[in-house]
Protein backbone atom coordinates (compact mmCIF):
# COMPACT_ATOMS: atom_id res chain seq x y z
CA UNK A 1 0.00 0.00 0.00
CA UNK A 2 2.76 2.55 1.00
CA UNK A 3 3.83 2.51 -3.45
CA UNK A 4 0.78 3.67 -4.14
CA UNK A 5 0.93 7.35 -5.66
CA UNK A 6 -0.65 9.87 -3.67
CA UNK A 7 -4.32 9.48 -2.21
CA UNK A 8 -6.49 10.22 -5.16
CA UNK A 9 -8.02 13.25 -4.42
CA UNK A 10 -11.22 14.09 -5.63
CA UNK A 11 -10.65 17.68 -6.16
CA UNK A 12 -8.38 18.06 -9.32
CA UNK A 13 -4.65 16.72 -8.21
CA UNK A 14 -2.06 19.63 -7.82
CA UNK A 15 -0.74 20.86 -10.84
CA UNK A 16 2.60 20.93 -9.71
CA UNK A 17 5.19 19.07 -7.14
CA UNK A 18 7.08 22.05 -6.55
CA UNK A 19 5.82 25.76 -6.59
CA UNK A 20 8.38 28.15 -5.76
CA UNK A 21 7.58 32.07 -6.14
CA UNK A 22 9.65 35.12 -5.71
CA UNK A 23 12.42 33.36 -3.51
CA UNK A 24 15.11 35.45 -2.38
CA UNK A 25 18.24 34.07 -0.43
CA UNK A 26 21.57 36.30 0.12
CA UNK A 27 24.48 34.45 2.22
CA UNK A 28 25.85 38.20 3.48
CA UNK A 29 26.39 40.54 0.47
CA UNK A 30 26.52 38.20 -2.20
CA UNK A 31 22.86 37.55 -3.68
CA UNK A 32 22.09 34.07 -4.63
CA UNK A 33 18.60 34.10 -5.37
CA UNK A 34 16.28 37.00 -6.58
CA UNK A 35 12.54 36.96 -7.06
CA UNK A 36 13.29 33.14 -8.40
CA UNK A 37 10.18 31.42 -9.51
CA UNK A 38 9.75 28.11 -10.58
CA UNK A 39 6.74 25.68 -11.36
CA UNK A 40 7.77 21.70 -11.98
CA UNK A 41 4.81 19.77 -13.48
CA UNK A 42 3.80 17.05 -11.12
CA UNK A 43 4.96 13.03 -11.72
CA UNK A 44 8.23 14.14 -13.61
CA UNK A 45 11.98 13.61 -12.53
CA UNK A 46 13.50 16.84 -12.87
CA UNK A 47 16.60 17.10 -13.08
CA UNK A 48 18.79 20.58 -11.79
CA UNK A 49 22.10 21.47 -13.54
CA UNK A 50 24.26 24.59 -13.30
CA UNK A 51 27.63 26.13 -13.04
CA UNK A 52 29.65 25.54 -10.06
CA UNK A 53 28.23 28.13 -6.94
CA UNK A 54 25.14 28.98 -8.59
CA UNK A 55 23.28 27.50 -5.98
CA UNK A 56 22.11 23.96 -7.00
CA UNK A 57 22.62 22.65 -3.53
CA UNK A 58 21.03 25.41 -1.85
CA UNK A 59 17.90 25.55 -3.99
CA UNK A 60 17.19 21.72 -3.24
CA UNK A 61 17.63 22.50 0.33
CA UNK A 62 15.33 25.48 0.23
CA UNK A 63 12.65 23.30 -1.62
CA UNK A 64 12.96 20.59 1.07
CA UNK A 65 13.16 22.41 4.15
CA UNK A 66 16.78 21.97 5.11
CA UNK A 67 18.15 25.09 4.63
CA UNK A 68 16.13 28.73 5.59
CA UNK A 69 15.30 31.56 3.10
CA UNK A 70 15.01 35.25 3.27
CA UNK A 71 11.46 35.17 1.61
CA UNK A 72 9.05 34.22 -1.27
CA UNK A 73 7.33 31.06 -1.04
CA UNK A 74 7.56 27.37 -1.57
CA UNK A 75 4.72 24.86 -1.99
CA UNK A 76 5.08 21.35 -2.30
CA UNK A 77 2.13 19.96 -3.74
CA UNK A 78 0.29 23.30 -3.25
CA UNK A 79 1.25 22.89 0.61
CA UNK A 80 3.60 24.15 2.53
CA UNK A 81 7.20 21.85 3.62
CA UNK A 82 6.17 21.16 6.91
CA UNK A 83 3.16 19.92 5.77
CA UNK A 84 4.50 17.75 2.97
CA UNK A 85 6.00 14.16 3.14
CA UNK A 86 9.32 14.69 1.98
CA UNK A 87 12.35 12.16 1.06
CA UNK A 88 16.15 13.78 0.72
CA UNK A 89 18.86 11.44 -0.33
CA UNK A 90 22.06 13.14 0.60
CA UNK A 91 25.50 13.27 -1.79
CA UNK A 92 27.41 11.61 0.79
CA UNK A 93 26.15 8.21 1.94
CA UNK A 94 29.08 7.67 4.25
CA UNK A 95 27.81 10.54 6.23
CA UNK A 96 24.36 10.19 6.07
CA UNK A 97 23.81 7.04 7.21
CA UNK A 98 23.76 5.89 11.12
CA UNK A 99 26.68 3.52 11.19
CA UNK A 100 25.85 1.83 14.58
CA UNK A 101 22.31 0.77 13.10
CA UNK A 102 22.08 -1.76 10.79
CA UNK A 103 21.31 -1.35 6.88
CA UNK A 104 17.73 -2.36 8.01
CA UNK A 105 17.45 -0.65 11.04
CA UNK A 106 18.66 2.59 8.99
CA UNK A 107 15.45 2.37 6.11
CA UNK A 108 13.28 1.71 8.95
CA UNK A 109 14.48 4.65 10.96
CA UNK A 110 11.81 6.80 9.44
CA UNK A 111 9.18 5.07 10.57
CA UNK A 112 10.52 4.75 13.57
CA UNK A 113 10.82 8.24 14.66
CA UNK A 114 7.31 8.97 13.87
CA UNK A 115 6.19 6.20 16.58
CA UNK A 116 5.26 3.50 13.93
CA UNK A 117 4.46 0.07 15.95
CA UNK A 118 7.59 -2.28 15.55
CA UNK A 119 5.96 -4.88 13.18
CA UNK A 120 4.39 -2.58 10.73
CA UNK A 121 7.55 -0.73 10.42
CA UNK A 122 9.18 -4.62 9.99
CA UNK A 123 6.27 -5.01 7.19
CA UNK A 124 6.48 -2.21 5.44
CA UNK A 125 10.45 -2.47 5.32
CA UNK A 126 9.96 -5.82 4.16
CA UNK A 127 7.61 -5.03 1.86
CA UNK A 128 9.93 -2.20 0.03
CA UNK A 129 12.90 -4.84 -0.71
CA UNK A 130 10.98 -7.24 -2.28
CA UNK A 131 9.42 -4.60 -4.38
CA UNK A 132 12.52 -3.53 -5.82
CA UNK A 133 13.92 -7.00 -5.60
CA UNK A 134 16.93 -5.91 -3.09
CA UNK A 135 19.05 -8.64 -2.69
CA UNK A 136 21.51 -7.66 -0.06
CA UNK A 137 21.86 -8.85 3.82
CA UNK A 138 20.31 -5.97 5.93
CA UNK A 139 21.42 -7.57 9.22
CA UNK A 140 24.90 -6.00 8.19
CA UNK A 141 26.67 -2.42 9.19
CA UNK A 142 26.09 -0.02 6.15
CA UNK A 143 29.44 0.17 6.15
CA UNK A 144 30.22 -2.98 5.50
CA UNK A 145 28.54 -2.60 1.99
CA UNK A 146 29.64 -0.77 -1.49
CA UNK A 147 29.30 2.61 -1.96
CA UNK A 148 26.30 1.75 -4.57
CA UNK A 149 25.06 -0.87 -2.31
CA UNK A 150 25.14 2.18 0.44
CA UNK A 151 23.81 4.47 -1.85
CA UNK A 152 20.85 2.64 -2.74
CA UNK A 153 19.69 1.81 1.09
CA UNK A 154 19.45 5.60 1.54
CA UNK A 155 17.36 5.50 -1.49
CA UNK A 156 15.51 2.77 0.12
CA UNK A 157 15.31 4.88 3.66
CA UNK A 158 14.17 8.11 1.78
CA UNK A 159 11.36 5.75 0.03
CA UNK A 160 10.26 3.56 2.96
CA UNK A 161 7.99 6.89 4.73
CA UNK A 162 6.07 7.14 1.71
CA UNK A 163 7.32 10.24 0.43
CA UNK A 164 4.90 12.41 -2.21
CA UNK A 165 8.17 13.91 -3.22
CA UNK A 166 12.49 12.61 -3.41
CA UNK A 167 15.04 15.12 -3.28
CA UNK A 168 18.21 14.20 -4.49
CA UNK A 169 21.47 15.90 -4.04
CA UNK A 170 24.08 14.83 -6.83
CA UNK A 171 23.32 10.92 -5.57
CA UNK A 172 25.78 9.61 -8.01
CA UNK A 173 29.16 12.27 -7.14
CA UNK A 174 30.21 9.77 -5.07
CA UNK A 175 30.07 6.91 -6.98
CA UNK A 176 32.50 5.46 -9.25
CA UNK A 177 31.24 4.92 -12.92
CA UNK A 178 30.37 1.41 -12.57
CA UNK A 179 28.26 1.80 -9.75
CA UNK A 180 26.68 5.10 -11.20
CA UNK A 181 24.94 2.74 -13.53
CA UNK A 182 23.55 0.22 -10.98
CA UNK A 183 21.91 3.06 -8.98
CA UNK A 184 20.88 4.95 -12.11
CA UNK A 185 19.10 2.35 -12.87
CA UNK A 186 17.35 1.22 -10.00
CA UNK A 187 16.38 4.67 -9.81
CA UNK A 188 14.76 4.92 -12.93
CA UNK A 189 12.54 1.84 -11.68
CA UNK A 190 11.74 3.02 -8.57
CA UNK A 191 10.13 5.92 -10.31
CA UNK A 192 8.52 4.33 -12.60
CA UNK A 193 6.76 1.65 -9.68
CA UNK A 194 6.25 4.71 -7.70
CA UNK A 195 5.63 7.66 -9.93
CA UNK A 196 6.80 9.55 -6.83
CA UNK A 197 7.84 13.13 -8.60
CA UNK A 198 11.85 13.39 -8.10
CA UNK A 199 13.62 16.69 -7.93
CA UNK A 200 17.59 15.82 -8.19
CA UNK A 201 20.52 17.82 -8.38
CA UNK A 202 23.39 16.42 -10.83
CA UNK A 203 26.84 17.28 -11.18
CA UNK A 204 27.02 16.36 -15.21
CA UNK A 205 25.15 17.12 -18.32
CA UNK A 206 24.55 14.07 -19.17
CA UNK A 207 23.79 12.62 -15.89
CA UNK A 208 21.58 15.28 -15.69
CA UNK A 209 19.23 14.39 -19.19
CA UNK A 210 19.38 10.89 -18.91
CA UNK A 211 17.11 10.39 -16.34
CA UNK A 212 15.25 13.41 -16.62
CA UNK A 213 11.71 14.75 -18.17
CA UNK A 214 12.98 18.00 -17.54
CA UNK A 215 16.24 19.28 -17.43
CA UNK A 216 16.41 22.90 -15.55
CA UNK A 217 19.65 24.59 -16.97
CA UNK A 218 20.24 27.75 -13.90
CA UNK A 219 22.60 30.76 -14.53
CA UNK A 220 25.72 32.18 -12.94
CA UNK A 221 25.16 33.89 -9.61
CA UNK A 222 22.08 35.38 -9.24
CA UNK A 223 20.47 32.53 -10.25
CA UNK A 224 18.45 32.41 -12.74
CA UNK A 225 16.06 29.71 -14.68
CA UNK A 226 17.72 30.10 -18.14
CA UNK A 227 15.64 27.17 -19.84
CA UNK A 228 13.74 24.13 -18.89
CA UNK A 229 14.60 21.36 -21.50
CA UNK A 230 12.19 19.09 -21.93
CA UNK A 231 13.17 15.12 -23.08
CA UNK A 232 10.57 12.92 -23.70
CA UNK A 233 12.14 10.13 -24.67
CA UNK A 234 10.58 6.62 -23.61
CA UNK A 235 11.31 4.56 -20.45
CA UNK A 236 12.88 2.41 -19.18
CA UNK A 237 16.21 4.64 -21.11
CA UNK A 238 19.12 1.83 -21.51
CA UNK A 239 22.79 2.49 -22.68
CA UNK A 240 21.23 2.79 -26.27
CA UNK A 241 19.11 5.74 -24.90
CA UNK A 242 22.97 7.16 -24.41
CA UNK A 243 23.47 7.08 -28.65
CA UNK A 244 19.59 7.77 -30.04
CA UNK A 245 19.86 10.98 -31.93
CA UNK A 246 17.18 12.87 -29.18
CA UNK A 247 19.04 12.13 -26.59
CA UNK A 248 22.24 13.98 -28.35
CA UNK A 249 20.53 16.63 -29.62
CA UNK A 250 18.74 17.51 -26.23
CA UNK A 251 22.47 17.28 -24.66
CA UNK A 252 24.05 19.49 -27.36
CA UNK A 253 21.32 22.29 -26.74
CA UNK A 254 21.82 21.77 -22.65
CA UNK A 255 25.77 22.09 -23.71
CA UNK A 256 25.53 25.31 -25.67
CA UNK A 257 22.91 26.96 -23.38
CA UNK A 258 25.45 26.02 -20.78
CA UNK A 259 28.55 27.60 -22.76
CA UNK A 260 26.53 30.65 -23.44
CA UNK A 261 25.56 31.40 -19.73
CA UNK A 262 29.76 30.69 -18.80
CA UNK A 263 30.74 33.48 -21.04
CA UNK A 264 28.53 36.54 -19.91
CA UNK B 1 43.68 -1.84 -2.25
CA UNK B 2 44.32 -5.16 -3.89
CA UNK B 3 47.61 -3.75 -4.90
CA UNK B 4 48.53 -3.19 -1.08
CA UNK B 5 46.72 -6.39 0.21
CA UNK B 6 48.79 -8.81 -2.36
CA UNK B 7 51.99 -7.63 -1.30
CA UNK B 8 52.01 -9.19 2.68
CA UNK B 9 50.06 -11.93 1.23
CA UNK B 10 52.81 -12.91 -0.76
CA UNK B 11 55.29 -12.45 1.74
CA UNK B 12 53.34 -14.63 3.93
CA UNK B 13 52.98 -17.89 1.40
CA UNK B 14 56.53 -17.21 0.72
CA UNK B 15 58.19 -17.32 3.94
CA UNK B 16 55.60 -18.60 6.61
CA UNK B 17 58.50 -18.50 9.25
CA UNK B 18 59.28 -15.19 9.06
CA UNK B 19 55.83 -13.86 8.87
CA UNK B 20 55.96 -15.31 12.01
CA UNK B 21 58.29 -14.26 13.68
CA UNK B 22 57.19 -10.69 12.83
CA UNK B 23 54.74 -11.17 15.34
CA UNK B 24 56.92 -11.59 17.98
CA UNK B 25 59.09 -8.29 17.26
CA UNK B 26 56.27 -6.69 20.84
CA UNK B 27 58.72 -8.92 22.45
CA UNK B 28 62.20 -7.70 21.44
CA UNK B 29 62.08 -4.48 23.74
CA UNK B 30 61.27 -6.48 26.61
CA UNK B 31 63.73 -9.22 25.85
CA UNK B 32 66.57 -6.30 25.50
CA UNK B 33 65.18 -4.42 28.92
CA UNK B 34 65.75 -7.69 30.89
CA UNK B 35 68.61 -8.36 29.22
CA UNK B 36 70.24 -5.07 30.20
CA UNK B 37 68.76 -5.27 34.14
CA UNK B 38 69.85 -8.94 34.26
CA UNK B 39 73.72 -7.27 32.94
CA UNK B 40 73.66 -4.16 35.32
CA UNK B 41 72.68 -5.88 38.06
CA UNK B 42 75.56 -9.23 37.83
CA UNK B 43 78.02 -6.92 36.76
CA UNK B 44 78.72 -5.30 39.72
CA UNK B 45 77.89 -1.62 38.82
CA UNK B 46 75.02 -1.46 40.98
CA UNK B 47 74.98 -2.12 44.72
CA UNK B 48 73.24 -5.62 44.67
CA UNK B 49 71.10 -4.40 47.63
CA UNK B 50 69.61 -1.85 45.55
CA UNK B 51 69.15 -4.06 42.79
CA UNK B 52 67.99 -7.82 42.70
CA UNK B 53 68.04 -9.98 38.66
CA UNK B 54 64.76 -9.98 37.29
CA UNK B 55 64.38 -13.94 37.92
CA UNK B 56 65.01 -13.00 41.78
CA UNK B 57 62.28 -10.37 41.06
CA UNK B 58 59.95 -12.60 39.01
CA UNK B 59 60.25 -14.98 41.35
CA UNK B 60 59.57 -12.84 44.20
CA UNK B 61 55.95 -11.22 42.11
CA UNK B 62 54.88 -14.88 41.81
CA UNK B 63 55.52 -16.04 45.23
CA UNK B 64 53.88 -13.04 46.57
CA UNK B 65 50.88 -13.28 44.62
CA UNK B 66 50.13 -16.79 45.01
CA UNK B 67 51.03 -17.53 48.74
CA UNK B 68 52.29 -14.00 49.85
CA UNK B 69 49.86 -11.26 50.98
CA UNK B 70 50.71 -9.04 47.79
CA UNK B 71 47.12 -10.01 45.94
CA UNK B 72 45.65 -8.42 48.88
CA UNK B 73 47.23 -5.17 48.15
CA UNK B 74 46.47 -5.84 44.17
CA UNK B 75 42.90 -5.93 45.11
CA UNK B 76 42.55 -3.24 46.81
CA UNK B 77 43.86 -0.91 44.61
CA UNK B 78 41.90 -2.69 42.22
CA UNK B 79 38.83 -1.87 44.00
CA UNK B 80 40.01 1.48 44.52
CA UNK B 81 40.31 2.80 40.98
CA UNK B 82 36.98 0.86 39.72
CA UNK B 83 34.96 2.51 42.27
CA UNK B 84 36.56 5.89 41.16
CA UNK B 85 36.42 4.76 37.53
CA UNK B 86 32.62 4.15 38.15
CA UNK B 87 32.05 7.00 39.89
CA UNK B 88 33.47 9.39 37.28
CA UNK B 89 32.13 7.60 34.39
CA UNK B 90 28.62 7.71 36.40
CA UNK B 91 28.85 11.31 36.83
CA UNK B 92 30.90 11.94 33.87
CA UNK B 93 29.38 11.01 30.63
CA UNK B 94 25.94 12.34 31.30
CA UNK B 95 27.41 15.58 32.64
CA UNK B 96 29.86 15.74 29.12
CA UNK B 97 26.69 14.87 27.03
CA UNK B 98 24.41 17.60 28.59
CA UNK B 99 27.40 20.27 27.78
CA UNK B 100 28.25 19.67 25.00
CA UNK B 101 25.00 19.65 23.86
CA UNK B 102 24.61 23.67 24.47
CA UNK B 103 27.50 24.83 22.67
CA UNK B 104 27.12 28.01 25.16
CA UNK B 105 26.79 25.92 27.99
CA UNK B 106 30.10 24.24 27.21
CA UNK B 107 31.89 27.42 26.56
CA UNK B 108 31.03 28.60 30.02
CA UNK B 109 32.75 26.26 32.19
CA UNK B 110 35.65 25.60 29.28
CA UNK B 111 38.28 27.22 31.31
CA UNK B 112 37.16 25.87 34.60
CA UNK B 113 37.42 22.09 32.88
CA UNK B 114 40.45 23.05 30.98
CA UNK B 115 42.25 24.56 34.34
CA UNK B 116 41.42 21.46 36.47
CA UNK B 117 42.33 19.39 33.71
CA UNK B 118 45.69 21.16 33.57
CA UNK B 119 46.25 20.81 37.37
CA UNK B 120 48.08 18.02 38.40
CA UNK B 121 45.49 15.46 40.75
CA UNK B 122 47.91 14.94 43.19
CA UNK B 123 48.29 18.59 44.07
CA UNK B 124 44.78 18.88 45.40
CA UNK B 125 45.46 15.69 47.39
CA UNK B 126 46.07 17.91 50.69
CA UNK B 127 42.84 19.74 49.66
CA UNK B 128 40.88 16.29 49.56
CA UNK B 129 42.49 15.36 53.03
CA UNK B 130 41.05 18.46 54.59
CA UNK B 131 37.79 18.23 53.69
CA UNK B 132 37.33 13.84 53.60
CA UNK B 133 40.09 12.88 56.30
CA UNK B 134 42.35 10.21 55.43
CA UNK B 135 39.45 7.57 54.73
CA UNK B 136 39.25 4.90 51.95
CA UNK B 137 36.16 7.06 50.32
CA UNK B 138 38.74 10.26 50.31
CA UNK B 139 41.05 8.07 47.91
CA UNK B 140 38.35 7.24 46.24
CA UNK B 141 36.98 10.97 45.83
CA UNK B 142 40.43 12.27 44.55
CA UNK B 143 40.63 9.37 41.53
CA UNK B 144 37.44 10.12 40.43
CA UNK B 145 37.24 13.85 40.57
CA UNK B 146 40.61 13.30 38.19
CA UNK B 147 38.59 10.60 35.88
CA UNK B 148 35.50 12.84 36.04
CA UNK B 149 37.41 15.98 34.01
CA UNK B 150 39.03 13.89 31.64
CA UNK B 151 35.53 11.94 31.02
CA UNK B 152 33.54 14.88 30.79
CA UNK B 153 35.84 16.85 28.38
CA UNK B 154 35.93 14.35 26.00
CA UNK B 155 31.90 13.21 26.38
CA UNK B 156 31.15 17.41 25.48
CA UNK B 157 33.49 17.64 22.82
CA UNK B 158 32.53 14.29 21.35
CA UNK B 159 28.60 16.11 21.36
CA UNK B 160 29.51 19.26 20.05
CA UNK B 161 31.96 17.32 16.86
CA UNK B 162 29.14 15.34 15.62
CA UNK B 163 28.88 15.29 12.10
CA UNK B 164 26.17 17.81 11.10
CA UNK B 165 25.34 15.55 8.00
CA UNK B 166 24.02 13.03 10.53
CA UNK B 167 21.97 15.60 12.44
CA UNK B 168 20.46 16.95 9.13
CA UNK B 169 20.02 13.55 7.68
CA UNK B 170 17.49 12.48 11.46
CA UNK B 171 15.67 16.02 10.67
CA UNK B 172 15.32 15.58 7.12
CA UNK B 173 13.89 12.03 8.16
CA UNK B 174 11.58 13.77 10.56
CA UNK B 175 13.16 13.06 13.99
CA UNK B 176 12.49 15.69 16.60
CA UNK B 177 15.04 17.23 18.94
CA UNK B 178 15.03 14.53 21.47
CA UNK B 179 15.09 11.88 18.69
CA UNK B 180 18.13 13.79 17.43
CA UNK B 181 19.71 13.69 20.42
CA UNK B 182 19.51 10.51 21.84
CA UNK B 183 19.74 8.46 18.21
CA UNK B 184 22.60 10.64 16.48
CA UNK B 185 24.41 13.29 19.05
CA UNK B 186 24.74 10.65 21.52
CA UNK B 187 25.48 8.10 19.35
CA UNK B 188 27.97 10.28 17.49
CA UNK B 189 29.85 11.08 21.02
CA UNK B 190 30.62 7.36 21.61
CA UNK B 191 33.87 7.34 20.50
CA UNK B 192 35.05 10.31 22.08
CA UNK B 193 33.98 8.97 25.13
CA UNK B 194 35.75 6.29 25.11
CA UNK B 195 38.79 7.31 24.63
CA UNK B 196 37.22 9.65 28.03
CA UNK B 197 36.94 6.31 29.76
CA UNK B 198 40.12 4.96 28.89
CA UNK B 199 41.86 8.21 29.92
CA UNK B 200 40.19 8.50 32.92
CA UNK B 201 40.76 4.51 34.28
CA UNK B 202 44.76 5.28 33.69
CA UNK B 203 44.52 8.88 35.35
CA UNK B 204 42.01 7.08 38.35
CA UNK B 205 45.16 4.33 38.61
CA UNK B 206 47.71 6.62 38.87
CA UNK B 207 45.74 8.95 41.33
CA UNK B 208 45.04 6.02 43.60
CA UNK B 209 48.65 4.55 43.91
CA UNK B 210 49.54 8.38 44.37
CA UNK B 211 46.90 8.69 47.35
CA UNK B 212 48.11 5.34 48.70
CA UNK B 213 51.22 6.19 49.27
CA UNK B 214 50.76 9.29 50.68
CA UNK B 215 47.35 9.10 52.88
CA UNK B 216 48.29 5.82 54.07
CA UNK B 217 46.21 2.96 54.19
CA UNK B 218 46.05 -0.70 55.63
CA UNK B 219 46.13 -2.26 51.88
CA UNK B 220 47.25 -1.31 48.03
CA UNK B 221 50.02 -1.71 45.89
CA UNK B 222 51.16 2.28 46.69
CA UNK B 223 51.72 1.49 50.21
CA UNK B 224 53.22 -1.88 49.55
CA UNK B 225 55.99 -0.05 47.39
CA UNK B 226 56.76 2.89 49.66
CA UNK B 227 56.84 0.27 52.17
CA UNK B 228 59.31 -2.13 50.99
CA UNK B 229 61.39 1.03 49.92
CA UNK B 230 61.51 2.07 53.35
CA UNK B 231 62.84 -1.06 54.49
CA UNK B 232 65.26 -1.99 51.57
CA UNK B 233 62.78 -5.16 50.86
CA UNK B 234 63.97 -4.25 47.17
CA UNK B 235 63.09 -7.29 45.76
CA UNK B 236 59.28 -6.92 47.21
CA UNK B 237 59.44 -2.97 45.69
CA UNK B 238 60.63 -3.86 42.18
CA UNK B 239 57.82 -6.67 41.95
CA UNK B 240 55.20 -4.30 43.22
CA UNK B 241 56.24 -1.95 40.73
CA UNK B 242 56.09 -4.71 38.11
CA UNK B 243 52.65 -5.38 39.03
CA UNK B 244 51.33 -1.95 39.47
CA UNK B 245 52.36 -1.76 35.74
CA UNK B 246 50.88 -4.52 34.91
CA UNK B 247 47.98 -3.49 35.97
CA UNK B 248 47.96 -0.33 34.17
CA UNK B 249 48.19 -2.22 31.03
CA UNK B 250 46.02 -5.24 31.32
CA UNK B 251 43.33 -1.46 31.99
CA UNK B 252 44.08 -0.12 28.76
CA UNK B 253 44.00 -3.34 26.81
CA UNK B 254 40.95 -4.27 28.54
CA UNK B 255 39.07 -0.89 27.66
CA UNK B 256 40.64 -0.67 23.84
CA UNK B 257 39.10 -3.91 23.46
CA UNK B 258 35.89 -3.19 24.58
CA UNK B 259 35.99 0.24 22.63
CA UNK B 260 37.00 -1.75 19.31
CA UNK B 261 33.79 -4.08 20.31
CA UNK B 262 30.92 -1.00 21.11
CA UNK B 263 32.50 1.28 18.16
CA UNK B 264 32.48 -1.24 15.35
CA UNK B 265 31.86 1.52 12.95
CA UNK B 266 35.09 3.69 14.38
CA UNK B 267 37.39 4.63 11.27
CA UNK B 268 34.55 2.73 8.71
Amino acid sequence: MMLDTQPTQAIAPPEHFVSVKGLCKSFGNAVLYDNFNLDLASNQLVSVFGPNGCGKSTLINMISGLTPFDSGEILIHDKPIRRARIGYVFQNYREAMLPWLSAFDNIAYPLRVKGMPEAECRDRVETLIQTFNIQLDLKRYPYSFSGGQQQLISILRALVADPEVLFLDEPFSALDFETTLFVRDKLQEIFETTKIPMFMVVHNLEEAVFLADTVLLLSKRPTRLVEMVSFPASRPRTLDTLSSPEFIETSRHCLDIFRQEMRK
Amino acid sequence: MTATLSKPQRRAAGRPFLQNLDRLLPLVGVGVMFGLWWLIAVSGWVNPVLLPTPWATLSALVTAMTTGDMFIDFFASVVRTFSAFLLAAVVGVPLGVLLGSSEKLYRSVEFLIDFFRSTPASALIPMFILFFGVSDFSKVIIAAFSALLLIVFNSAYGVLNARQSRILAAKVMGANRWQVFKDVLVMESLPQTFIGLRSGISIALVIVIVAEMFIGTEQGLGKRIIDAQQVLNVQDMYASILITGLLGYALNVLFLLGEKRVIHWSGK
